[in-house]
């Protein structure tokens, strides 16, 4: 499988803080990959060295091929980058800023298209300056995209948007996955990664902690189920590896339904919650 | 997927089939996949000439679209030259020369600082805090193309408001145009070196307020002092030697005394300093404070706001 970002021991730090500290991250081509992490995690800065836009202190960098510190404009037409809130060029209208950006490159797709891609048809004659905060994010994907990029780079894309918004959007980054456009993703939002990411990298404390499907991550269907279920005696409990033989048992014991009966596996986000947590916690005994 | 099909979509058509693009030129390079194709002297020549037209465009479709800012952009001379004009009305002492004459020469000097200088240098801090450069640089767009399309702005800009005060001047306060071919000439020359000048100082100085909210307070101040010492508001020959001599280390007397030597007749080169209008040291100032502003521009232009790495 073909890498389209090889990232090993990035360094970064400001001042006295460390943003990076020894980051790895692999992604192949065609994959979408969610970077996942608090804020202050490096997350961004991550994206922003991997985008070209920041040096870094020490460590490999590999993007298309290339460093991203030395690549040139070539390398730029081949990926392309979605913003965290821009508010410029407020007095062109939509179909204007994207043929406008569509001059950049060489082999651009064709601006209704991806007006058109981004649903904002309806809005190509319109100012900028008159879009709400929603259709100002997806004009940020249509300049992303127009150059037709191999690596698309989204840097928290939905943050502010409403749920319907959000699947709209989902929709956008699912059909270019489909098409085969890698896209990398940083996002606050765990339900966002487990329905668009092939895989999911935790970052933490400038490192990657965890990386995985969103279904395995941290071994999570591995993990004991917990089955829970209500008693003669009030709510009980139990966690086991085998829910199937347990939920059998019970059956027998109550001599049919189960009430109350549930049996689930952590979520994403118990998992999330727990990687964040043990580092913190450990940051925090060192602390001391 | 194969090595030679890195895009997507180009899976999808048949492969001998180039991909279709936006505009039949492209078409060419574009069948070829980006990574294979060398970049020739040639495509490299025509991606700048077709960026820098397209930055050019859309500056001065955003500039002409904030109607505010044209009208107010245009009308600061032609509103400064009416107050003169009404203050200090008359011809001065034993000449045919009107005071607006005079004036004229200080106002056009001044209106193309703020269309230049002062303008650039808050348009760019602007756009460095908005993300507008960041995203630029994200773009293939090379960089130079930026600036060329700055400079197509500033040099439409100026021509404009040098024009709108000459001819409002013109017919309003009697300001005669420059009376010969040559006049003519300089007055161009003086106008597109200046513009250029203030321009390229625009940018430099575009690095340095900390936000977009104090661009123009940080840009004016300066301006303003070097308008006082310059002879724009007062005439320079109510200034100390002193002051007049330091305002001769920066382009903005030099560009009022061209205009002088445009607008004036003759016989008004006694009241300089020099006694001559001296077109070789007004350019050489210039020149030397367009390599100044390039080499600082150079060093110090960020693509990306203040606390950003």
């Amino acid at each position: 499988m073909q890498l389209v970002i090889e990232a090993s021991a990035l360094r970064k730090h400001y001042g006295a803080t460390v943003a990076l500290d020894g980051l790895d991250l692999e992604m192949s081509r065609g994959e979408v990959l969610a970077l996942l992490g608090p804020n202050g995690a490096g997350k961004t800065t991550t994206v922003e060295i991997l985008e070209g836009y920041r040096k870094r202190d020490a460590g490999q960098a590999r993007v298309l091929g290339e460093d991203p510190e030395k690549a040139g404009s070539a390398w730029r037409a081949r990926r392309g980058i979605v913003l965290q809130s821009c508010e410029d060029v407020v007095d062109l209208t939509v179909s204007e800023c994207v043929r406008h950006f569509a001059h950049f490159y060489p082999a651009p797709a064709d601006p209704g298209e991806v007006i058109e891609r981004v649903g904002l048809t309806e809005k190509s004659g319109s100012r900028i300056r008159a879009l709400s905060g929603g259709q100002r994010r997806r004009l940020d994907v249509a300049l992303g995209i127009v150059g037709r990029p191999e690596l698309v780079f989204l840097d928290e894309p939905t943050t502010g948007f409403d749920p319907q918004a959000r699947r709209q959007f989902w929709d956008v980054v699912r059909d270019l996955s489909k098409e085969g456009t890698s896209v990398l993703l940083t996002t606050h939002y765990l339900e966002e990664a487990e329905a668009l990411a092939d895989r999911v990298a935790v970052v933490n404390r400038g490192r990657v902690v965890a990386s995985g499907r969103p279904r395995e991550l941290g071994g999570r269907q591995e993990a004991a189920a917990r089955v829970s279920w209500l008693g003669p005696n009030g709510w009980e409990r139990a966690e086991t590896a085998t829910p199937t033989a347990l939920v059998r048992q019970l059956e027998a014991t109550f001599g049919g339904e189960v009430p109350g009966l549930t049996v689930s596996r952590p979520t994403l986000e118990d998992v999330y919650l727990r990687l964040i947590g043990e580092e913190n916690g450990e940051g925090e005994v060192k602390g001391l | 997927m194969s090595a030679t099909a890195p895009e997507p979509t180009a899976a999808k058509q048949p492969a001998s089939a180039p991909r279709s693009t936006g505009s039949a030129p492209v078409a060419i390079s574009g069948a070829v996949p980006a990574v294979l194709a060398a970049p020739t002297l040639a495509s490299r020549a025509r991606a700048f000439a077709s960026a820098s037209l397209a930055r050019g465009q859309v500056e001065i479709l955003q500039f002409f679209r904030s109607k505010d800012a044209v009208v107010f952009t245009l009308a600061l001379p032609v509103v400064l030259l009416a107050m003169l004009a009404s203050i200090f009305s008359g011809y001065v002492e034993h000449t045919s020369v009107r005071f607006s004459q005079v004036y004229t020469t200080g106002l056009l000097a001044a209106g193309l600082a703020s269309t230049s200088f002062l303008n650039l240098a808050v348009a760019i801090a602007t756009e460095r805090e908005n993300g507008g450069l960041k995203r630029l640089a994200g773009t293939p767009m090379p960089r130079t193309a930026y600036f060329v399309g700055k400079a197509i702005v500033v040099l439409v800009t100026c021509s404009l408001e040098v024009a709108v005060l000459l001819v409002f001047g013109h017919f309003l306060y009697h300001v005669a145009f420059p009376s010969t071919l040559g006049r003519w000439w300089t007055f161009i020359w003086v106008t597109l070196l200046g513009a250029s000048d203030m321009a390229l100082l625009g940018i430099a100085v575009s690095s340095v307020p900390r936000t977009a909210r104090s661009a123009a307070p940080v840009a004016n101040l300066p301006l303003l002092v070097l308008e006082f010492i310059s002879g724009v508001f007062v005439p320079f020959t109510a200034l100390s030697h002193t002051l007049y001599d330091f305002a001769g280390a920066f382009p903005l007397r030099w560009v009022a005394e061209g205009y002088r030597s445009a607008l004036l007749p003759d016989f008004f080169q006694k009241v300089e300093p020099t006694h001559r209008w001296d077109h070789g040291t007004m350019a050489l100032v210039l020149l030397i404070w367009c390599a100044a502003s390039l080499l600082i521009s150079a060093k110090t232009f960020r693509w990306t706001g203040r606390g950003e790495r």
